[in-house]
């Protein structure tokens, strides 16, 4: 336990290193790109402007600085906005968190009893068309689908849903976000279902199923409480990856349904070469990724006592 | 035995292997849904290698009369903002993707398997760091990881292959890796050691073929989430720049706006992008159920 949390670490660390090495491989800092637009470029002005951001300075020290400031809770200014970079990021924090709690709970509501359903109806006309369905969530690209879904607003309600910082009550703030949230969740849905599926496939293949079966269980218990139990254990070691698509579909999302959220002002940070916003940004999704790897590890060792870490 | 034998895996499974069409005939029967998959990515080989003979307007040539032109009989799937078919541009999309497909998929699994073979192979502290390397790598969200190098690169046609290539290469590395592990503790290897073969022929004429059928399956499975990363980073801006007719990039040109006034330029690129994904999709889940028997039901 002590060993993995000093190996979650040492990773986070490695992180840091390659971010910010291969930041600093962009051809042109955000000196260029403001002199780009002005179409103009005084040596000397252009000269002070990196001094003032310490873009001047060696590469080394440059980290040293991120590093020493991170670890003092200090993440620096936007280069873009030139507020500190907390204040950029923070108010976008539960805005996506909403969003991905949500989008998680559509996916787990749809895609867990979905793959169910198609493992204990293997190879039938449902099984087939649900298996067809999950294969076309993965094959669509998130932001498409939220533009699909934005169509059919117009098309029936001749609008589309206009994201608010201030929502009038709770329940019309659920809506709000639901439509995003359903895109995004829809993909993830597509995925559990597969998961599940080939997962229960496995488990019900087992003595301990034929057991049950055999001294007169229901179909009904054998699915959901026998088999169900045991098929979601791979199923919770993919959690990290899930979170992974998720957050893509985070990022396409919010752009096409516009809403202000962390995932979407990356991709403007990128744009911006604002590196300060970058690479905590960066650090703050690696943080949390690696901890859900961290937590989901002893979750697994916790629900399945076949398997012990040694420390 | 150096290689595995794959009619004998055909026949365990039920197959006439006598001609080479009764393997095909039994991929058909046995996986419906493979074969459609077989034939959306014919149909996108097909529109890719004969662009030019299948279109009719050159995809890059604009005509302001034609400005978001309805679809119609001139123009199939009707016209972009600057009049440039988009039918025509669909078509040469295909050529795009499936450039930065295997442009990335070449790159990333030559890498890839390189790294993977010697990291299993020859183990030690070269196998451990090259292991905490792709841990690292591997921590970050796929599309993440894409965003930041296609940025750090800047946006072009090769930065883009580029890009993906780089973070296709962990998970190429690590089910190589895996493979290579347990076939290097397998009796023919040990034959060959016997025999007085070098470790690098053993590697390479030994251990490499037989690590075939996991890295087919992988490969499938990866074009097509190559070709969603191609688009979604074009989406983003970040990906294939202008004038190539890139399927993501067509979408993302003010698309929220279209979705009101020229629905066709929304529905058309992204239902090709779904449509090939889907394709490699299907089959790729065929060939695993084919070349992984413990997946077989």
């Amino acid at each position: 336990m002590v060993r993995r949390f000093g190996l979650m670490l040492v990773t986070l660390f490695g992180i840091s290193v390659i971010i910010f090495v291969l930041l600093r491989l962009t051809p042109g800092n955000i000196a260029d790109i403001l002199f780009d637009a002005g179409g103009f470029v005084d040596p000397a002005d252009k000269a002070r402007i990196e001094a003032d951001l310490g873009l001047d300075r060696p590469i080394p020290v440059q980290y040293a600085v991120w590093i020493g400031g991170l670890l003092r809770g200090d993440i620096g200014f936007s280069y873009q906005t030139e507020k500190p970079a907390i204040e950029e990021i923070a108010p976008r924090i539960p805005i996506t968190a909403r969003l991905a709690a949500l989008a998680l709970t559509f996916a787990v509501l749809i895609g867990v009893p979905l793959g169910v359903l198609s493992a204990v109806r293997q190879d039938t006309w449902l099984d087939y068309t649900l298996r067809v369905i999950s294969l076309s969530g993965l094959a669509m690209p998130a932001f498409w689908l939220g533009l699909l879904i934005l169509m059919a607003f117009v098309a029936w309600f001749g609008t589309i849903p206009i994201y608010s910082s201030e929502p009038s009550g709770f329940w019309s703030s659920l809506l709000m976000y639901s439509v995003p949230a359903a895109a995004v969740g829809f993909r993830s849905s597509a995925f559990l279902t597969r998961l599940t599926r080939s997962s229960m496939l496995e488990v019900l293949r087992q003595d301990y199923i034929r057991t049950a079966r055999s001294k007169g269980a229901s179909e009904m218990t054998i699915n959901y409480y026998h088999a169900l139990k045991n098929a979601m254990l791979p199923v919770i070691t993919v959690i990290g990856l899930e979170a992974g698509i998720l957050l893509g579909g985070l990022i396409v999302t919010e752009t096409v349904f516009n809403i202000p959220g962390v995932a979407r002002f990356l991709v403007e940070a990128v744009r911006w070469r604002d590196y300060p916003m970058v690479q905590n940004l960066v650090m703050f999704i690696a943080i949390v990724v690696v901890t859900i790897n961290f937590i989901v590890d002893m979750l697994y060792a916790y629900l399945d006592p076949r398997i012990k870490y040694a420390d | 035995m150096s290689t595995i034998d794959y009619s004998a895996e055909l026949s365990a499974a039920g197959a006439n292997v006598k001609s080479r069409w009764g393997a095909v005939r039994f991929f058909i029967w046995r996986y419906p849904l493979g074969a459609v998959g077989a034939v959306i990515m014919a149909v996108f080989l097909f529109a890719a290698a004969f662009a030019p003979y299948i279109t009719v307007y050159d995809p890059l040539s604009t005509n302001a009369a034609a400005s978001l032109a309805r679809p119609s009989i001139q123009h199939w799937l009707g016209c972009d903002f600057m009049g440039r078919d988009l039918y025509s541009r669909i078509i040469y999309g295909a050529r795009i993707s499936l450039m930065v497909a295997c442009g990335s998929m070449l790159l990333g699994t030559t890498v890839g398997i390189t790294v993977g073979l010697l990291s299993g192979y020859l183990l030690g502290w070269f196998d451990l760091i090259t292991q905490r390397f792709l841990e690292m790598m591997q921590a970050l969200p796929l599309l993440v990881m894409a965003i930041i190098m296609a940025a750090a690169l800047g946006p072009s046609l090769h930065n883009t292959i580029l890009a993906i290539a780089f973070v296709l290469v962990p998970s190429v590395a690590r089910v190589i890796r895996a493979t290579t592990l347990s076939l290097r503790e397998q009796p023919f290897v040990e034959a060959a050691k016997a025999i007085g073969m070098n470790e690098r022929r053993i590697m390479i004429r030994h251990v490499l073929p037989n690590t075939l059928a996991p890295f087919i399956v992988l490969a499938t499975a990866q074009f097509g989430a190559t070709i969603l990363i191609e688009a979604t980073l074009s989406f983003l801006g970040l990906g294939v720049p202008e004038p190539h007719p890139s399927w993501g990039r067509m979408l993302s040109e003010s698309a929220a706006e279209y979705v009101r006034t020229a629905p066709w330029l929304v529905i058309f690129p992204g239902a090709a992008i779904s449509f090939v994904v889907f394709g490699t999709n299907l089959l790729g889940d065929a060939l695993r159920d084919l070349l992984d028997p413990r997946q077989r039901s």
